[in-house]
């Protein structure tokens, strides 16, 4: 014999179980409209795959799963499909989904279906994906989808299936009735759930004692198998997940984790019932076990009720009488939800139906002031504190809340059951978690906004700063070739060697390096920027980022050209003075660079080839991307080519020393009245010192061809490439 | 035709506000049963003026605050809290000062808070220290015990005790019933052994375990406290708690039973208003800790608390003291005494950080 373990709290309301259990599951007529609302689980809801006007078959799927937490649709019998649009359906808030509505034929008629005999000779994979092509969901009430339940992750370790058949909410009997009916199939269920989880080493179903019958029933079917019939006193809220598994486990559920994280998958009796049917039968779950109950219905029973039956069509067929029913609840009195009106349909996870007059179920008393005498506290299952929870919900205290465990609440309303001053503690409860989960929304986006501020101060900070030191460095430039022009001028007689440098050519050009990687970081960023406006399409943000785009490629143009000027004529002057090593270590870092870009152009290219297939609205900006990184590329090679063939004798005499030292100033200066230059000269600049360049190249090469020189090959090269520049520069000119 | 739209869940068990407060009043009348047989008519004129002023005050402040009368008169709240300040109250007290008592109770302690349910206070101790305080005389003159009572001395009758309560002592003829309690006496004496004190003092030597009349008045609300928690109307933990803190105090001081002790454990348990205490006064869900635990720390701390004035302090009995003094560590109490919630390893504190 098991140990049972005690729940704290809980309440003993009367159980009102006896009306419905009188008469065995009955079946009803077929109504004339079937509502199949395309969500019914818990997930994604379903794609419809069928047309208005399409006829389908009894179990044929009609819609299918969109994703690995989601179910299919299956029509529930024959007929047409006469319209897919949003349909009342049941749910707390009375909302409207999307539906699939049928229009039964009356032929009943199913497609062929593929029964298995022996479930072993599969593997469990197989019937896991089996199981969720017929569209089961936990039909206790949730609607989690069973097949996503019953494949645990790898890391957990499932040593308990747990079946529930404590069905503990008052008026409910439908798995009552299955177990006393069905009791050989829900074993034979339970044995399929068992060896899709890799046959657990308990396998337990946990009834309440007030079902004798079923317990009788279940116990005898359960003699040759390896399953547990273990029965507990009856108390609510027994029922529920966390707490069936600590009167049967003695474990609890860790907060905010899940049974399968403490090796137990748990599941309903329902469920194992129509898994069975899936798997033995091939049927996929189109019908499910309701109590229909309440004393404004002259017949009170079970009945195997087609998944989209209409509510009022179920109730017609009971002898429903309209103005004695107080309100018509989904579920049981103690979590069920009401319904306004009558027309939206049977789902796969409703369990009863309630219509109670009002005698029965009478309208609550007003709400007197709490007066703290602990009934709830004492009642509730989960050992909150309810009374101080509700004086934190209406002082909207959220700290509180959450150090009183506010959201370890499962709603079950034993609290509001007891409380003697009628206060709707669950009515709090929900509006608190409400007003949190959207507090807690508004604070994230809040930190969002503030960082996206922050961001962007910092930003235009930066390219303040940026301006005004460039401002700063071409003031001190214009000083230092006034400076010099009249210095030159002193000593044009006296002496030809120029004054020594302030700023080294290698600085000036580090510095234009990070201007144009800051420009280039800018332009990226606009870039994602905009793609991620186009994807939201978000027109008005779109402009003004496509804008500040256009702007961030300008200026990384400006930051490149200005670069790129200044090198070349940077590297004539270098070439004559650097050593050997200092070109080495130069074209080292070109090429560390070369195999940086490469990387990013493999990258881009990948980036786009996924955005191609996707058919994502970011394809145009990844193909500018792919196409700079590109040319980044191709002038990084060539520049490497130019370093790695010297244009000049590196044994350079004195007098070579002394004229490259001249070409140095030169070039600054140069760089220096560059810097100055609006792009129209600066182009124009480039055009006349590449033409200078190419001259000297052609001479050289002329010098070499008379020569012999062992490195005519490097300066046919070089005025190769400074004829290609040149003509890029005229045409871009 | 649409239906009821309305949360989970549809049904709640039967009974209200009202009916525990009844229940209660119920369960205070073995006590006052007891009283009256001990100490004459009094109290039972005491509880009738209480009822009357405190519903009286009630009704008006509820008038006063806009609030509708019959619902919150309904509720019985005012009538509890009459009838626990009639009992504590001594028997024949002047009119006047059930009215100051009242007025204390209902309007200051109760309806300036916000009324039921918002009191920090125990509205009737509110009542009961305040006249404590200001009416030493009139709040300390006791009856003697019917079976204590001198050769040919006996309680005033009806009429008597009519003219004592809304005309004055004074005029009337009537003497000698009154006299220090148990527990003042025991206080005074600094000469005599217990067993002497027993044997000559006629408040002890005609009782048989603790002091004449107090004894069957404390069995009384035991009774009383016993129904309520079969009743389920409050827990166990701080009636038990402070019982057993203060059966533990006064084993720990009881020192044999010479001329200072403290008096013995039941002697503790059978005097003044320990059970009325223990069961109607500080299980007043309203200004007490919540939690279980935090009911027991609650309750234990009153018990030590009223030992302690009871014996060191400058009143004979401490029940209305200690209570008041705990109501206002309840909070603080319940910031560290949350249960464990279900799936957590370890309560936490519900300080905010």
């Amino acid at each position: 014999m098991r140990k049972i373990w005690d729940i704290h709290g809980g309440i003993h309301p009367p159980e009102n179980k006896s009306q419905s259990t009188q008469t065995p599951i009955g079946l009803i007529d077929l109504p004339d409209e079937i509502i199949l609302p395309l969500n019914q689980h818990v997930g994604t809801p379903a794609d419809p795959i069928v047309n208005i006007g399409d006829s389908v078959k009894k179990g044929q799927v009609i819609a299918e799963a969109h994703g690995f937490v989601s179910l299919p649709v299956h029509a529930s019998t024959s007929g047409e499909i006469t319209a897919i649009e949003d349909r009342l359906i049941p749910h707390p808030s009375g909302m409207s989904a999307r539906c699939i509505v049928l229009k039964p034929d009356m032929q009943d008629e199913w497609v062929a279906l593929t029964p298995i005999d022996d479930f072993r000779t599969k593997k469990p994979g197989a019937l896991a994906e089996l199981i969720r092509n017929a569209g089961i969901a936990g039909m206790g009430g949730a609607g989690f989808p069973t097949a996503v339940k019953i494949q645990p992750r790898g890391d957990q370790r499932i040593d308990t299936l747990i079946l529930n058949g404590t069905e503990c909410e008052p008026y409910i009997t439908a798995d009552d009735m299955l177990m006393r009916e069905k009791a050989a199939e829900v074993i034979r269920g339970a044995e399929l759930l068992a060896f899709i989880l890799g046959e657990p080493a308990n396998i337990i179903i946990g009834i309440e004692d007030n079902k004798p019958e079923a317990i009788a029933a279940m116990s005898d079917a359960a003699k040759n198998a390896k399953v547990e019939i273990v029965s507990f006193p009856t108390k609510y809220p027994s029922g529920g997940e966390k707490q069936l598994i600590q009167i049967l486990t003695g474990k609890e559920v860790p907060s905010g984790k899940l049974p399968a994280d403490i090796g137990i998958v748990l599941q309903n009796i329902g469920t194992a019932y129509a898994a069975h049917r899936a798997i033995t039968y091939g049927e996929p779950l189109i019908s499910r076990v309701t109590t229909i109950v309440g004393e404004s219905l002259n017949i009170q029973r079970n009945i195997e009720v087609l998944i989209g039956t209409p509510m009022s069509h179920v109730l017609e067929q009971h002898g429903f009488e309209h103005d004695q029913c107080a309100r018509l609840i989904v579920g049981g009195p103690m979590m069920g939800y009401t319904m306004e009106h009558l027309h939206a349909p049977i789902v796969k996870t409703t369990n009863c139906l309630l219509a109670p007059t009002k005698a029965e179920l009478p309208a609550p008393a007003a709400q007197q002031p709490c007066i703290r005498c602990g009934m709830c506290s004492e009642a509730c299952p989960a050992s909150l504190l309810p009374q101080q929870l509700f004086w934190f919900s209406q002082s909207e205290d959220f700290d509180r809340l959450h150090t009183h465990n506010l959201f370890d609440c499962i709603e079950c309303g034993a609290c509001a059951y007891v409380c003697p001053s009628n206060i709707p503690l669950v009515q709090y409860y929900r509006a608190s978690k409400g007003a949190i989960r959207q507090h807690d929304e508004e604070k994230r986006k809040a930190e969002h906004s503030r960082q996206r501020f922050e961001f962007r101060k910092e930003r235009i900070e930066r390219a303040a700063a940026e301006k005004e030191a460039q401002r700063e460095a071409r003031k001190k430039a214009a000083a230092a070739a006034r400076q010099k022009q009249a210095e030159n001028a002193e000593s044009a007689a006296a002496t030809a060697t120029p004054k020594p440098e302030t700023t080294s050519p290698d600085k000036t050009a580090a510095k234009l390096e990070r201007a144009l990687s800051s420009a280039m970081s800018r332009l990226e960023r606009a870039q994602k920027q905009v793609a991620d406006a186009l994807e939201t399409d978000d027109t008005a943000r779109t402009d003004t980022l496509q804008a500040r785009l256009k702007q961030a490629e300008l200026k990384v143009d400006d930051a490149k050209k200005r670069l790129d000027a200044f090198k070349q004529n940077n590297s004539d002057a270098k070439a004559g003075v650097n050593t050997i090593e200092e070109q080495n270590s130069a074209s080292e870092k070109l090429e560390q660079s070369i195999v940086q870009l490469e990387k990013r152009l493999a990258t881009a290219q990948q980036k786009l080839a996924e955005a191609v297939n996707s058919g994502l609205p970011t394809i145009s900006a990844l193909e500018q991307g792919v196409a700079k990184i590109r040319d980044k590329l191709k002038n990084a090679k060539e520049e490497l080519a130019n370093i790695n063939n010297p244009e000049t004798d590196t044994s350079a005499s004195t007098d070579e020393l002394k004229s490259a030292e001249a070409a140095i100033s030169k070039a600054q200066t140069r760089a220096a009245e560059l810097a100055n230059m609006n792009p129209a000269d600066k182009a124009v600049a480039k055009i006349v010192s590449l033409e200078k360049r190419l001259d000297k190249a052609r001479e050289r090469l002329s010098a070499a061809e008379a020569n012999n020189d062992e490195n005519l090959e490097v300066f046919r090269a070089s005025v190769v490439t400074l004829e290609k520049k040149l003509a890029d520069a005229k045409a871009k000119n | 035709m649409t239906f009821l739209r309305i949360t989970s869940p549809h049904t709640t068990r039967a009974g209200t506000a009202g009916s525990v407060m009844q229940t209660v009043i119920i369960a205070c009348t073995p006590g006052l049963v007891a009283l009256t047989l001990s100490f004459g008519i009094g109290s039972i004129i005491n509880t009738l003026l209480t009822a009357l002023f405190c519903l009286a005050f009630e009704a008006v402040c509820l008038k006063l605050r806009g609030r509708p009368l019959a619902f919150y008169l309904k509720d019985y709240s005012a009538l509890v809290t009459a009838v626990l300040l009639g009992l504590a109250l001594p028997p024949y007290a002047p009119w006047w000062i059930v009215a100051v008592g009242s007025f204390f109770a209902i309007v200051v302690a109760k309806q300036m808070y916000g009324g039921l349910g918002f009191n920090p206070f125990n509205p009737a101790m509110v009542g009961y220290v305040v006249l404590l305080i200001s009416f030493p005389v009139e709040m300390t003159r006791w009856t003697l015990d019917i079976a204590a009572l001198p050769e040919g001395i006996k309680h005033p009758d009806l009429l008597q005790a009519l003219t004592l309560v809304f005309v004055g002592a004074d005029s009337v003829l009537v003497d000698g019933y009154t006299a220090a309690t148990p527990l003042d006496v025991l206080k005074q004496n600094n000469s005599l052994t217990l067993d002497t004190l027993y044997s000559t003092e006629p408040v002890f030597s005609s009782a048989r375990w603790a002091g004449a009349g107090w004894e069957w008045v404390n069995l009384a609300f035991l009774a009383g406290g016993v129904y309520l928690l079969y009743k389920k109307v409050f827990t166990w933990h701080a009636p038990v708690a402070m019982l057993l803190a203060i059966t533990l105090m006064a084993a720990l001081f009881y020192d044999g039973g010479s001329s200072t002790s403290t008096g013995s454990p039941l002697f503790h348990l059978l005097s003044g208003a320990t059970m009325f205490g223990a069961f109607f006064i500080i299980t007043d869900p309203v200004s007490s800790a919540v939690s279980t635990r935090g009911r027991l720390i609650y309750g234990a701390c009153i018990g030590i608390l009223v030992f302690v004035i009871r014996a060191w302090g400058n009143y004979p009995d401490a029940i209305a003291f200690a209570v008041l003094l705990m109501n206002f560590a309840a909070p603080f109490i319940d910031y560290y005494t949350l249960p464990r919630t279900y799936g957590h390893e370890k309560s936490r504190s519900g300080r905010v950080k």
